[in-house]
């Protein structure tokens, strides 16, 4: 069909900020498919409302996952986005290409699909943004023969993702890169075939500046932290003073725990009462650093509102040395528990955060084989309803 | 579908990272000092060899095509032996190590339409979702509404300095891709309207006890409409959350008139100074009006000119506001406060104020 006019998303060509209309318009003279969607899209933009309908079961054989099924509910008028699949391709770790890499995926994706992407999707995946059903079993082996995989959708494990970690960022606390892309491995079978209740999603962050939002996005939350002294290079904060920093108003009388002394020489941390925070180093990067003690806290159970409400994660693990590789197996172990637990007791898109939530911790902790620890809550409980446990007496008297 | 071929490949997983890190990383992993913001968008890290690596951050639409995805590989040829990566904001990032290449490769990619910028106290790209670029539940478009509030606020992505690290995030509906429920400022689409059921077609379309049970706040029952098994929703108990839609496309929420937008405000996943935190509602609803949606434009520039003019240094919104107290918070805005900015859903008390600790 004719070209449409699309006088409304042209005023979205204007102004500074890099337009997604003149992504559309640079390869809609060669693909109907963008000129349709353009016209569907304007469509939207006179009536208020989105015209895609529910997505049906579409992929590739064996996987249950890493294709999102749409379709269009204008299919007479816009034929050409009658299917409009998306495609999620597990990105490498931290988002790092070569122009060599990204020339060949764009070529894939010219010759398969929309031409449209995502770099990236909120999970981290790779998205390519439209295609028919016939194109999605050659697209995924074009993708595997540059050897790229589908990343997860539906009640699945997620695609992981991970902070640019150690490749670029002097506070990482342990190899975010390394972890993301085991864990990735490791776990192929859960990302492609899906029996979950509901969706999980790892992420990795190297310090408590959580770059990837790990604490509110992710089901487990691995952030790096340090356990021993914050290093101190006492010329580079001598430095940072002669260089007009207001050391005491930007640094000390900001640090949450008051756990700081400057005496307009040195910088004096109390080490045990810090909460590491990353306020001070993210001040200071050159005259402060995590300490050399690294490891990750583990945290659980973080997801959006659906379906009872947002939750952030809460602390599992207070502290685990990653660089042991007792410590990471002991760690695959634990998620094995927690995936069998969740499984065997979770009801149908219901996230491991509701259903700790729905069975209590301390049942989860005992179910999973972790005991108690006070870093795992803010305070102890303020009402008296204890579930007493009559075992426990009984126990005492053996 | 077809049987398999034999030389089928799966289960790959993703390309190992090494492929792609440029050799300046490789021989400074996990080995680097500090780094430094040179200007917004630049930056400088340096590893203890003593080696040098410069970012140079471009702004992104995340929707782009794979002419300009060529048009980044061209620049990184041309500037940094073609390393490049993406952010968890979706910006574009280029890895040089030479530092006369910074200035060229600024001029290259700002002429091709992608501005340099997005580093510290200011705004980095709004994190955002499909919209009706692409999903079925959107109750707004996304890439319409960032772009708007982007071009209103660019100056803050580049030289323009606030108070603190500004993250803005939008979600077209409640599913929340995107980090929306802990961003300082965050635009979530909503529904105010319960489902319209089709009836004549849920019973082949979907599992009724499925659709029943999908529902956070029991608020479906099963009916029978002139001999049609289907459902009724009870709108007394209707949240609007669409819950029902994802698991039942025979349950409609979509709505020109009614959907538009709600304004978050004060959360953060940084556990910097203070702990996360959830964003909390400031707007409960401005209606869509594309393409540009100005109402919305105006409502996130006030929110970011207030905290401006009013936080201290290092505070984040959500830090802000807790010092000043949310009376404060709507008297500076202007924005009006009303009986939806109380809670009554779940665990609702949490949210009430319970000592006397108020400012007159
Ligand atoms: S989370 Fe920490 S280690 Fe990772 S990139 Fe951010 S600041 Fe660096
Ligand atoms: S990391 Fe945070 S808590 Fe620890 S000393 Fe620095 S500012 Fe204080
Ligand atoms: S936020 Fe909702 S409407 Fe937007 S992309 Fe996600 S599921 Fe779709
Ligand atoms: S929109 Fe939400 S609250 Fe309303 S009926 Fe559907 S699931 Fe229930």
């Amino acid at each position: 069909m004719a070209k449409r006019d699309t006088p409304m998303l042209d005023e979205l060509l204007k102004g500074p900020y890099p337009s997604f209309v003149k992504e559309l318009y640079k390869v809609q003279e060669r693909k109907p498919m963008v000129q349709d969607l353009l016209g569907q899209l304007e469509d939207s933009y006179e009536e208020r409302i989105g015209h895609w309908k529910h997505g049906g079961i579409v992929g590739v054989m064996g996987y249950g996952g890493g294709v999102i099924g749409r379709y269009s509910d204008l299919q007479d008028k816009y034929p050409n986005v009658a299917h409009f699949h998306t495609m999620r391709v597990n990105q490498p770790a931290a988002w790092f290409y070569t122009s060599d890499i990204l020339r060949k995926i764009a070529d894939i994706w010219e010759k398969h699909g929309s031409g449209l992407t995502n770099m990236h999707g909120s999970t981290g995946d790779m998205v390519l943004l439209g295609t028919t059903t016939d194109e999605l079993e050659p697209t995924f082996q074009a993708l595997a023969k540059e050897g790229f995989d589908l990343g997860g959708s539906g009640s699945v494990l997620r695609t992981p993702s991970c902070c640019v970690g150690p490749a670029r960022c002097e506070w990482a606390c342990y190899d975010t890169l390394k972890l993301c892309y085991d864990f990735t491995q490791e776990y192929q079978d859960e990302l492609h075939r899906p029996f979950f209740p509901y969706k999980f999603k790892f992420k990795f962050s190297g310090c408590p500046n959580d770059c990837v939002a790990s604490i509110a996005r992710s089901d487990m939350s691995i952030i790096g932290t340090w356990k021993d002294d914050i290093q101190i290079d006492q010329a580079a904060v001598a430095e940072y003073a002669k260089a007009g920093m207001d050391i005491q108003a930007d640094v000390i009388d900001i640090c949450p725990s008051k756990c700081m002394k400057y005496d307009g020489e040195g910088i004096e941390v109390d080490n045990h009462e810090c909460v590491h925070c990353m306020h001070c180093i993210n001040v200071m990067p050159k005259a402060l650093a995590p300490g050399k003690e690294r490891g990750a806290t583990i945290l659980l159970g973080a997801k959006a509102p659906i379906m009872d409400g947002a939750l952030l994660a809460s602390v599992l693990v207070p502290f685990i040395d990653l660089n042991d590789p007792d410590e990471v197996e002991d760690l695959h172990e634990l998620i094995g528990n927690i995936w069998d637990f969740w499984g065997e007791h979770g009801k149908n898109r219901e996230r491991i955060g509701e259903l700790i939530q729905r069975v209590g911790m301390s049942t989860f902790l005992e179910a999973i084989g972790l005991e108690p620890e006070p870093e795992m809550i803010s305070a102890p409980r303020d009402n008296p309803y204890i579930f007493f446990k009559e075992e426990e007496d009984e126990e005492e008297e053996e | 579908m077809a049987e398999a071929p034999a030389d089928r490949i799966t289960d790959v997983g993703p390309p190992h990272y090494e492929r792609f890190l440029p050799p300046i990383i490789k021989a400074n992993y996990g080995k680097w000092k500090y780094h430094e913001i040179l200007k917004p968008g630049i930056m400088v890290h340096v590893g203890e060899s003593g080696d040098k690596l410069f970012t140079v951050r471009a702004a992104s639409p995340r929707l782009i095509s794979v002419d300009t995805i060529r048009v980044f590989a061209d620049i990184a040829e041309k500037y940094c032996d073609g390393h490049l990566r993406f952010t968890s904001r979706n910006n574009v990032e280029f890895l040089l190590t030479e530092e006369a290449n910074i200035e060229p490769l600024i001029a290259d990619i700002t002429k091709e339409g992608f501005p340099v910028g997005g580093t510290g106290s200011g705004l980095s790209n709004i994190v955002h979702t499909q919209g009706w670029v692409h999903c079925h539940s959107s109750a707004t478009d996304a890439s319409g509404i960032v772009k708007s509030v982007m071009d209103e606020l660019f100056p803050y992505f580049q030289e323009k300095r606030l108070p603190a690290k500004t993250r803005i995030a939008l979600a077209c509906c409640l599913n929340m891709c995107g980090a929306v429920h802990c961003s300082d400022i965050a635009i979530l689409g909503v529904h105010q309207r319960p489902p319209r059921i089709d009836d004549k077609n849920i019973s082949k379309m979907c599992e009724i006890p499925t659709t029943i049970s999908s529902c956070p706040t029991g608020a479906i029952r099963t009916a029978d409409k002139d001999g049609m098994k289907t459902v009724e929703v009870s709108e007394d108990l209707c949240m609007f959350c669409a819950n029902c839609y994802t698991v039942c496309p025979s349950m409609q929420l979509n709505d020109p008139d009614t959907d538009g937008i709600s304004i978050w405000v004060g959360g953060k996943v940084s556990n910097a100074i203070s702990e996360p935190k959830f964003s909390k509602l400031a707007i409960p609803f401005i209606p869509n009006n594309p393409p540009r949606w100005p109402e919305v434009v105006d409502a996130v520039k006030n929110i970011i000119e207030v905290y401006a003019a009013n936080a201290r240094k290092y505070e984040r919104i959500g830090d802000w506001i807790e010092r000043i107290g949310w009376p404060k918070f709507f008297k500076l805005t202007g924005i009006e406060f009303t009986r939806y900015h109380i809670d009554d859903f779940k665990h609702a008390g949490w949210t009430y104020k319970r000592s006397t600790h108020l400012k007159f």
